[in-house]
């Protein structure tokens, strides 16, 4: 199981903490759901916990599996909408794991009575020109209605399936390693929430959603063996995926925050809100373990692709502090720890 | 100021300068390594400034910075939230900031309450609770924290009518008279106070004189930005080490001395000053802000009925009498002197304040591990 630790007892009621992409997701999966099941032996099961998981199918190649549900208010925001999340989502969990050519998605949608034909097919164009981009389609699926009040609006489920020759874990790093970040931080995290929160800021912010499949095969054709790790900075954002990286491969991870991208709108609006755009959701963004000789190439490669420009390193893997992020501001020095809980604004 | 002028205040280069300049002035002060120079701040923003930074990694052996009572949601008192939690269970609908959401009261917490069904809607301003109000036909009750530099913004709102639907449960509170607590606490090592430059841009620096004059220890207003804490330390710890008992602002660009009389007005034209418990600490003479009878009828106090007995038939808060939260925030025991401290509470369950919040202590400690020696250690780790 995962070194990341005295994780708590779930407790009798499940609050929203549960589904933030922390520690307490972590306890829930472990103690309930993959509770003796999921184990795959010669892939990488549910207790990996990892992006996806990977079955083997003899001659050398595995079958990449994963699914993702989506709710999202408000729904539409700008940069993205909840059905190209749920299409960029799953395809990108595929990519995470090696898998960057998706076979094809199922799509389930429960929809609240009363919902508008109107929006559904708005939110369907955008499946299907976001399908298109990552060179894939929707094969099957699933409709329920549930009553008014029964549900906000609309949820989608997306499972992706693929094959793939190597696969990639998020738990092979070792000292030396270096980290890249293939672009901007925090772009769809803080994106929503002002739009949620309605502030009125001079730049837009915009998501960042978006399938990177085509991105990290770029990567990967000239990285080869040496792209060890991959790991999509989605909920919890950049700190979260680091810290998970960290822990499975017991491994210290270095950062150096100036060498972190952040877009001015991001950071303007994470001061605002008092949120650290390292700990908020990306959805077109990828966290690379590399090996130093294929570092050059691959930052290369990620440079050369329009969604890779900003790519940058902003780490390294040590031996010190197994399981720890240390995050070296310019200033000083401290640890990069997950947010617990859901994300609120602070109070000043 | 706009961005760019910010960034002058976020120099690498001239932090390091500063950072030295500490560490002359902690050497010249000769300490014996169990009695280091302690200094407490008093706001939350700057323990996050000091915490988001790394500072804390670079103050130098023999200097002590005690986070002080300075944590909005720390210091809201049990009764409080408790009476904010009644009202949401009787139903009416609750706006709050969100780090209120999970601060513990006897039973529940607002996220439990909301977990059970009732309407708490999170904000970010007073402004934005008005603005919900006025969508709404409902009661909407405002659960008002922070200090003086928010209250004026409460006030400002009371001022200009708000919709009738609209009222205020005050935890305001106002902190010259915590410190006066601070300074009186027996056993207390604080030898210098930094204070905070945002609620000094509204009363000025002049607030302070009468304390400096009365306890004879230094107060130096300090601003957020890396350097503007820095530089706050260093004067602080100068004049304690000359033994020059003053208050000096390190915060010109923002504070003067009489700070923004229009702003003290509308506070003091709408809330008064009661004594009342901040949580852990004590009873505060003066230190909580109520609103005054001329707007009683903005005072969710006087609108509702509040029922705090129905809620006492909750679960007994066991824990909470082990809580050390009041002597961590009086600067004389740590999170690591605590029982419940890393076991029985933490971020996911907290007990005590100090732990909710993202500016308490017991959170920075336990997501920061206290005071780890973080520094490299091999030369060249970095990229």
């Amino acid at each position: 199981m995962t070194d990341l630790a005295r994780l708590r007892p779930v407790d009798e009621r499940i609050s929203l903490k549960y589904g933030a992409g922390g520690r307490a997701m972590r306890a829930l999966i472990e103690q309930i759901f993959a509770d003796g099941m999921g184990e795959v032996p010669g892939g990488v099961g549910l207790a990996a916990m990892d992006d996806g998981a990977v079955i083997p199918i003899g001659d050398h190649r595995w079958l990449v599996l994963t699914t993702d549900s989506h709710v999202v208010k408000p729904r539409f925001f700008p940069g993205g909408d909840i059905g190209r999340l749920a299409v960029a989502g799953t395809v990108n969990d595929l990519a995470m794991m090696g898998a960057t050519e998706p076979l094809a998605l199922t799509c389930a949608a429960i929809v609240e009575e009363g919902f508008a034909r109107a929006e559904l097919e708005r939110i369907w164009a955008s499946i299907r020109a976001t399908c298109v981009e990552a060179g894939t389609t929707v094969v099957t699926g699933d409709t329920k209605v549930m009553g008014r009040g029964e549900l906000d609006g609309l949820a989608l489920n997306t499972t992706g399936v693929a094959i793939t020759d190597r696969y990639v874990r998020d738990c092979e790093l070792r000292p030396g390693d270096l980290l890249i970040v293939t672009g901007t931080v925090g772009d769809h995290g803080l994106a929503v929430m002002a739009t949620r929160h309605e502030l009125a800021l001079e730049i837009e912010l915009r998501s960042d959603v978006a399938p990177v499949n085509g991105l990290v095969r770029a990567a990967l054709a000239v990285g080869g063996a040496g792209v060890v790790a991959m790991k999509d900075p989605t909920r919890g954002g950049l700190a979260s995926a680091l810290a998970e990286m960290a822990g499975k491969s017991r491994v210290g991870i270095e950062v150096r925050e100036p060498a972190v991208p952040v877009s001015d709108a991001v950071r303007a609006a994470g001061e605002l809100l008092g949120i650290d755009p390292l700990v908020v959701a990306n959805e077109g963004k990828v966290v690379m373990g590399v090996r130093p000789a294929a570092v050059d190439a691959v930052l290369a490669a990620l440079r050369a692709h329009p969604q890779g420009a900003a790519a940058a390193v902003i780490g390294v893997c040590t031996d010190e502090r197994p399981g720890a992020v240390v995050l070296d501001t310019g200033f000083g020095r401290r640890l990069l720890s997950e947010a617990e809980g859901e994300l609120q604004p602070r109070i000043c | 100021m706009n961005d760019l002028e910010a960034l002058r205040f976020r120099d690498p280069v001239r932090a390091r300068a500063l950072v030295d300049a500490l560490g002359h002035h902690v050497r010249r002060a000769a300490r014996p390594p169990d009695r280091p120079l302690a200094v407490m701040h008093v706001c939350g923003s700057h323990e996050q400034a000091i915490a988001r930074f790394g500072l804390r990694a670079t103050f130098p052996e023999g200097l002590e910075v005690i986070m002080g009572p300075g944590c909005p949601v720390c210091v809201t008192d049990v009764p409080e939230v408790d009476e904010a939690v009644a009202l949401a269970r009787q139903g009416v609908r609750i706006a709050t900031y969100g780090d209120m959401l999970r601060v513990p009261g006897t039973a529940q917490s607002l996220a439990d309450a909301r977990a059970a069904g009732a309407k708490v809607d999170v904000v970010y301003s007073v402004t934005q609770a008005v603005e919900l109000a006025r969508r709404l036909e409902e009661e909407l009750v405002f659960f008002a924290s922070e200090f003086e530099t928010t209250a004026v913004a409460t006030a400002a709102v009371i001022l200009a009518g708000p919709p009738a639907n609209f009222s205020i449960l005050s935890a305001h509170k106002y902190i010259p008279p915590v410190m006066e607590i601070v300074a009186e606490m027996p056993g207390t090592r604080v030898e210098g106070f930094l204070a905070a430059g945002h609620a000094a841009t509204i009363t000025g620096w002049g607030v302070f004189t009468p304390f400096v004059a009365r306890h004879r220890v230094p107060v130096v207003v300090a601003g957020f930005e890396p350097l503007d804490v820095l530089a706050g330390l260093v004067r602080l710890v100068e004049l304690i080490v000359d033994g020059d008992a003053r208050v000096d602002n390190a915060y010109p660009r923002c504070v003067d001395e009489h700070g923004n009389r229009a702003a003290q007005a509308m506070l003091w034209q709408v809330f008064e000053p009661m004594g009342g418990r901040w949580r852990g600490i004590a009873h505060v003479p003066n230190g909580n802000l109520r609103l005054r009878g001329a707007h009683a009828r903005w005072d969710a106090r006087r609108r509702f009925k509040i029922d705090l007995a129905a809620l006492w038939d909750h679960a007994p808060p066991a824990l909470v009498q082990h809580c050390q939260c009041g002597d961590i925030m009086a600067g004389i025991s740590s999170p690591h002197a605590c029982p419940l401290f890393g076991t029985a509470c933490t971020p996911d369950a907290p007990v005590g304040a100090c732990m909710v919040s993202t500016e308490g202590t017991c959170r920075i400690w336990h997501q920061y591990g206290g005071r780890p020696d973080l520094r490299p250690r091999a030369a060249g780790a970095t990229p």
